[in-house]
Order: C-alpha cells, then sequence, then structure tokens
C-alpha cells in the first residue's frame, strides 16, 4: 500500500504538528507514507473565489504530485472536498470549452483515491480503536466540508468514542458553520465575526478543555476568536489526539 | 442599495433584530426537520421535484405555449412580459379599464420582485396587501426581509405599534387599547381586512404553480385571505413568472408535499386554491395572467444557473442560513433574501451594480441550504459559478442575447493577488523560502494586520507563525526518504 499524504498548505505553514501527527499515527498502524515534495495547495481558495482558471494548474500539479501513489490522505475535510466534487466539475467545464479532455482525466485519476483522515482510517484501515490515549474533556466541532460534502457522518465520533481517557461533552449548535468559509471571513467580516463569535460562545459553554475539529481552517478562525474572547479552551485537530499515546502525549 | 458587506455590518449590530431573527429561524428550521423526518420517501420525493422542473424547464416554450391555449380555452386572457415595466405597464391598463382605483392583493414574490405597488401609486391606484404579515410591512411603510414571514424581523409589540398607528390612515382603525397578544392582533388585522375584501372589484395575485395541461392556476396558504381575494373580485389578475409551469395536474401531487413539510412544516397547508379561466355564475368574471420573463430566460440560458430556476419558495434555506439569520433581510436588497436570493437576484438582475455583484459572496459555503433545499438546488455550486461571473466575467445571456460581460469593477487588487499567489503556490520551492522567511521574522510579526487584512484581525486573533514548516520539518527529519519515525525531531511548540 503506497499512501502519500497531502498536508494542505494551511497545515504546512501554520500547523505543521497537524502534519506531524497524522505521520505518527498512520506510522504506528504500519502505513508506510510518503510525502511527494512537488505538492501544493489544492486551489480551493481561488476557486471558491471565482478564479477557476487560476486553479486549473493546481489541479494539474495536485494530479501530477500524487501520481505514482495509490492513496492520497489528507487531514482536510475542506480540501479532500474540494477535490472530489470540484476537480470533476473543473475537468468537465474546461471539456465544455473546448479545452480538451487532459483537465477532466487529472481529475479522474485524483478523485477516487483522495481521502480524508477518518474515512482512510475507518473505511480502507477500517480501524476505529487506533490505541489513542487523550485525557482531557474534548467538545467536537464537525466541519461543513466534512459534514455535508463528504457526509462523513459518524467516523469522528466512533473514532473519538475509542480514544482512551477522553471526555467527550457535546457542543450545542455543532452543525452551524464557524463562520470562516475562506475569503468570506474578509470579504463579509461582520458576518463572518458574529457566526464565529457564537461559535467560540457555544464552544465555552460545554466546559471542554479543547475544541476538536477535522479541519485546520476552521481551526484558524475557531481558535482565533477563541482567543480574542479570553477563553481558554484549545482547538485541536483530531489527528493530534488520535497520535497521543500514554507513552507519547500530544 | 449599498453592497451586501455593508448593510450586513449595520444589521450585525442591531441586537433586536438579531434575536428577533435568531428566535424565529431556529423554531422553524427545527419544526421543519421534524416534518421532513415524518417521510421515509422524502429523499425520493425530494429527486422527483427536481427532475420534474428540469424536464419542464428543458421544454418551457412549448409547455407555456400548451398553458396559453389551456388558459384561454377556459375564458382567460394571457399576457406577455418581458420585463417589470412592461408587466407593471400591463397591469395598470386592466386595472384602469375596470374604472377601479383600489386593488386587494394575495402575497405575491412576483408582484414584489417588479415592484407593482409602487407602480400602481404613481398611477393613482392604491393596492391593499392581505396577508397579514405583507399587512405589516406595508403599515410599517418597510420592506419585505423573509420570503415566507415578510415582516420576520418585527416582533409582537413594533407590530401593536404599527397598527394602532396606521390602520385608521388605511381604512378601518385599530380597535381601542390593542394589546400585543397573537389573537389581538390578528383579530384588529381580520377587521381591517374584512372591509377590503367586501368592497374590492379587482384582485391581483400571484401563483405558486400553473399546470399546462388544464390551465390551472395554484396558490397555496395559510390564513384564507389569499382565498378571498381570489374568489369575491370581478377581475382577477395574476402575474407570475414563466418558471411556475409543470405540465401536468398529476405533478402538484409532489410538489403539495414539498411545499409545506419545506415551508411552514406542515403536513398539508390549510388553503389550496385553485382557478382555471372564469366559471359562470361563480368566482370573477375575467381573468389575466400576465406570464413575467424579467431576466428568466437569460437565466434559462445558463447551465448551472438555471437549477435557481426550480424554485418553488419555500424559504427553508433562509431558515438554515446563518448568514441570512445575522444579516437580515433587508441587506440582500431585493425581494429574494437568503441564499436563493444570492443566486436568484444577480442572474435576473445581472451582475453590474456593486449590490449585485456582491450577493454571490453572501455565503460561506457551508452547504446547509443545499442539504434542506426540497427541489435539491446545488446553491452553493451556483454561488461559485457566479463569482467567477462576477471577478473574471464571460460568456452570459442578457435580455435574450448571448454575449461576453466583463469582470465587474473593483477586482483588480484581488485578481492580481490571486494570480500571484496560484503562481508561488505551482512552485513549491518558492513557496518554502516564504515560509521560511515568515518564520525568520516571526517576532515581528504585528498581532492587527493592516489594510484588508483588518477585517481579520479586528476580532480574531492570528495564529503564530511556527518555527518550522512540515515541508522542513520533513526535509530534515525524512531528507525525502520517506521513511524513519514520525516523533523524531518533532518540536513541541505548545
Ligand atoms: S432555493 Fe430551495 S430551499 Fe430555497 S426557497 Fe427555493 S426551493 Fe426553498
Amino acid at each position: 500500500m503506497r499512501v502519500a499524504l497531502f498536508i494542505t498548505c494551511v497545515n504546512d505553514t501554520l500547523y505543521p504538528r497537524t502534519g506531524q501527527a497524522v505521520v505518527t499515527l498512520l506510522e504506528r498502524l504500519g502505513v508506510e507514507v510518503g510525502f511527494p515534495e512537488a505538492q501544493s495547495c489544492c486551489g480551493q481558495p481561488q476557486f471558491n473565489t471565482g478564479y477557476r482558471h487560476e486553479t486549473e494548474p493546481l489541479l494539474r500539479r495536485y494530479a501530477m504530485a500524487f501520481r505514482d501513489y495509490e492513496y492520497v490522505v489528507t487531514p482536510s475535510g475542506s480540501c479532500a472536498a474540494m477535490v472530489r466534487d470540484n476537480y470533476p466539475r473543473m475537468g468537465a467545464k474546461a471539456a465544455a470549452e473546448g479545452r480538451g479532455q487532459e483537465l477532466a482525466d487529472a481529475a479522474a485519476e485524483a478523485v477516487p483515491k483522495t481521502y480524508e483522515l477518518t474515512e482512510f482510517l475507518t473505511d480502507v484501515l477500517k480501524v476505529t480503536d487506533v490505541g489513542a490515549y487523550y485525557p482531557h474533556t474534548v467538545t467536537y466541532h464537525p466541519t461543513c466540508h466534512g459534514l455535508r460534502m463528504l457526509k462523513l457522518g459518524d467516523r469522528p465520533r466512533s473514532l473519538l468514542a475509542a480514544v482512551k481517557g477522553l471526555n467527550l461533552v457535546e457542543l450545542p449548535g455543532a452543525e452551524e458553520c464557524c463562520g470562516f468559509g475562506g475569503t468570506f471571513a474578509v470579504k463579509n467580516a461582520a458576518v463572518s465575526a458574529a457566526m464565529g463569535a457564537d461559535k467560540a460562545r457555544n464552544i465555552t459553554a460545554t466546559g471542554a478543555e479543547a475544541v476538536c475539529t477535522l479541519d485546520n481552517s476552521c481551526q484558524l478562525h475557531i481558535g482565533g476568536t477563541l482567543a480574542r474572547q479570553g477563553s481558554t479552551v484549545r482547538p485541536v485537530h483530531l489527528a493530534e489526539i488520535l497520535a497521543s499515546t500514554e507513552g507519547d502525549v500530544w | 442599495m449599498p453592497a451586501f458587506p455593508q448593510a450586513a455590518d449595520a444589521s450585525t449590530r442591531n441586537t433586536q433584530l438579531r434575536a428577533n431573527l435568531r428566535h424565529a429561524t431556529h423554531t422553524i428550521r427545527a419544526k421543519r426537520a421534524a416534518a421532513v423526518a415524518e417521510l421515509d420517501d422524502w429523499s425520493r420525493l425530494r429527486a422527483a421535484g427536481a427532475a420534474i422542473k428540469d424536464r419542464t424547464l428543458r421544454h418551457l416554450d412549448q409547455y407555456l405555449e400548451q398553458l396559453e391555449s389551456a388558459v384561454t380555452a377556459a375564458g382567460g386572457q394571457v399576457h406577455w412580459a418581458a420585463d417589470a415595466d412592461e408587466a407593471n405597464r400591463i397591469v395598470t391598463e386592466l386595472v384602469r379599464a375596470t374604472g377601479e382605483r383600489e386593488v386587494v392583493k394575495v402575497k405575491s414574490m412576483a408582484t414584489q420582485e417588479i415592484g407593482l405597488n409602487g407602480a400602481l401609486a404613481t398611477a393613482g391606484i392604491t393596492a391593499y396587501e392581505t396577508d397579514l404579515a405583507e399587512l405589516i410591512v406595508q403599515l410599517g411603510d418597510d420592506l419585505p426581509s423573509h420570503i415566507l414571514v415578510p415582516a420576520i424581523h418585527r416582533n409582537r409589540g413594533e407590530i401593536r405599534d404599527i397598527f394602532t398607528e396606521k390602520m385608521s390612515q388605511w381604512g378601518r382603525p385599530a380597535p381601542e387599547g390593542l394589546t400585543d397578544a397573537p389573537a389581538d392582533l390578528a383579530e384588529a388585522a381580520r377587521l381591517h381586512l374584512r372591509e377590503k375584501f367586501l368592497n374590492a372589484k379587482v384582485g391581483i395575485s400571484g401563483a405558486n404553480f400553473m399546470v399546462a395541461e388544464t390551465g390551472t392556476l395554484v396558490v397555496v396558504e395559510s390564513e384564507g385571505n389569499g382565498r378571498m381575494c381570489l374568489t369575491l373580485p370581478e377581475t382577477l389578475i395574476s402575474v407570475v413568472g414563466i418558471e411556475k409551469v409543470v405540465p401536468t395536474f398529476q405533478d402538484l401531487e409532489v410538489f403539495l408535499q414539498l411545499l409545506p413539510r419545506s415551508s411552514t412544516a406542515e403536513r398539508m397547508n390549510p388553503y389550496t386554491s385553485t382557478w382555471t379561466g372564469t366559471t359562470d355564475a361563480d368566482g370573477p368574471r375575467a381573468f389575466h395572467l400576465v406570464l413575467l420573463d424579467n431576466g428568466r430566460t437569460d437565466t434559462l440560458a445558463d447551465t448551472v444557473g438555471r437549477q435557481a430556476l426550480r424554485c418553488i419558495r419555500c424559504s427553508a434555506c433562509l431558515n438554515v442560513c446563518p448568514v441570512y439569520e445575522r444579516a437580515g433581510g433587508h441587506a440582500y436588497g431585493s425581494a429574494y433574501p437568503g441564499p436563493i436570493g444570492a443566486i436568484l437576484t444577480p442572474q435576473l438582475r445581472g451582475t453590474q451594480s456593486e449590490l449585485d455583484a456582491s450577493l454571490p459572496y453572501a455565503s460561506s459555503l457551508c452547504g446547509a441550504c443545499y442539504e434542506v433545499c426540497p427541489v435539491a438546488i446545488d446553491i452553493p455550486e451556483i454561488l461559485v459559478h457566479l463569482r467567477e461571473r462576477v471577478v473574471e466575467g464571460g460568456p452570459a445571456s442578457v435580455r435574450g442575447t448571448r454575449t461576453v460581460i466583463k469582470p465587474a469593477k473593483g477586482h483588480a487588487a484581488e485578481r492580481a493577488a490571486m494570480r500571484a499567489a496560484r503562481w508561488a503556490l505551482d512552485h513549491p520551492r518558492l513557496l518554502r523560502t516564504g515560509q521560511r522567511l515568515a518564520s525568520r521574522t516571526r517576532r515581528f510579526h504585528p498581532r492587527r494586520l493592516p489594510g484588508p487584512g483588518r477585517a481579520w484581525s479586528d476580532t480574531r486573533e492570528l495564529p503564530k507563525v511556527p518555527e518550522e514548516s512540515f515541508r522542513d520539518w520533513w526535509q530534515r527529519t525524512r531528507g525525502g526518504s520517506g521513511t524513519g519515525s514520525g516523533t523524531e525531531g518533532r518540536k513541541k511548540t505548545t
């Protein structure tokens, strides 16, 4: 099994610990992982802001970087959703514009092997108990892309439920968007901030020590808002919880 | 009208408005979820609704002609209106021909869209809204802010004050000592409206559906006021968007299940009125159907955007939208607020104005609207599609003609930044240099950003740039070999 990590641009630049946690976790589960250095950003910020043509080179780069791998695993629901939902659309549109099949073929190659981390664990490796230990009270914020585009369902919760020492508390309004939305946070700053503030208040009210997400971008927004509100709740990526063991506490 | 972000900025600071909206949308969204969960074939009904609408839209010209012959055969008269001005002119002339100066109205999105009440007023004709919420909006000299509950932004106290102050200027005054109890408010409205129904000679309505094979129009409602307007006057004028046609009477079976559960969370709406042309000795003596285009054929010409024409105006997408909940309906600057407004308005009106160009960005793309839409309109997909039209321009149909439209103004700096970012991202070595630079200067990073970045840092902390990017960590610990322990050399940063 040749597994490549797709460490997204936000992971790479701002949250390297998340990527390191994925490496630790997968290797502990006996997976040999590679990190093709030709990889870059999936292009979601560009695509979602309306710059489809600017995104095409990144689609090409993605397909090229992961060509030799059987599986691509990424700790980001929104980037996985970008590849799975929007790459085929981009390919189809390019073909409809009379620019040939090349992008459509690249998308067709990339889509079936791209897995969000929890899908890879539960669907491919078929594990829910990954041997993790995390002695903290945690609340879980399901990210919009994981929830509604990838339809991850109870995968993340079943992984969390199997973590020793972890006390999972319910988050009120869990399924509501945190308000990040990429460039939305800047273009519609007031609404985005209002959504973030409500989300952060709900999180703090649970009394949890940490809020777990599947996406560093939501973490960026939620964490930034929590910190500004003076909350002590830590945002943490699910991979970091799953990487943690009694011998190696993250 | 200001662009969406500016309008929304003001409404997010209005705590009363936000409390009213939060309460109303959260209540209805929970009820809708329960009503939908009762049907185990909901997903199949939803697919059927989408399929019927899509098929109809593919052959819209044929179904509209079929509808026209059926309406005419049943004694009605059909008028075609290319845009708002033409529709308003037709309706004004039809009312003038009756010699009347007053009309009663059934709640209708199409007449809101074209600003009919204003056009009639200019011609010296007074239009009375008879839907309770529309009445509140009209008396309050306000604008609707929701498709189903136009006065959703008002609470009971505000409504009592509006009734007490304004009813006398429009007809029967509010009873003395009116309280804000819902039953009292409803009774005050009933007495006020009854007078109007009994005197009116002309009624104006929209329609939820039009059946091509029979020429039948359908209005579904909760209060029964609509039925009075539809049956009591001598002349009935219905203004309906061309996308509202369905092929057969049997198709209603699907929509009359989808619509009430999605909108009012009812299993069946209390009043379903259907009318076909005119009938001897019952109902209006004259019936006019004004078929409204007003940007719909342009929307139809767009293969991605045309999904929006499936909309049955249930308002479920508004009630789950976190952006609508905070910005309020007025910020969208059109008769159609919320997620459907964000995709429909810029298609019907074009993306040339600053407001219309800002609407496709009025969403975090969370996908909640798509999930609840009873006809499965992929609203996020259309939003992104329209964003492309705003920033890059491209082919579009404008007033029935194919043309290439220019990018909207004011996006040049963003476009340059996007190109630069893409170039850097497509050159990972350059990306790494940037990351290293950021790490090395991390001590000097400000807590608050200048320029457009302020929009972020006004309310959120910035993350600290780590000492080492993942890429560099991988290089340092693996040297690109892809082997070794994951924990080796991990820098503890917390
Ligand atoms: S877009 Fe869908 S959910 Fe929104 S009003 Fe129309 S039919 Fe209802």
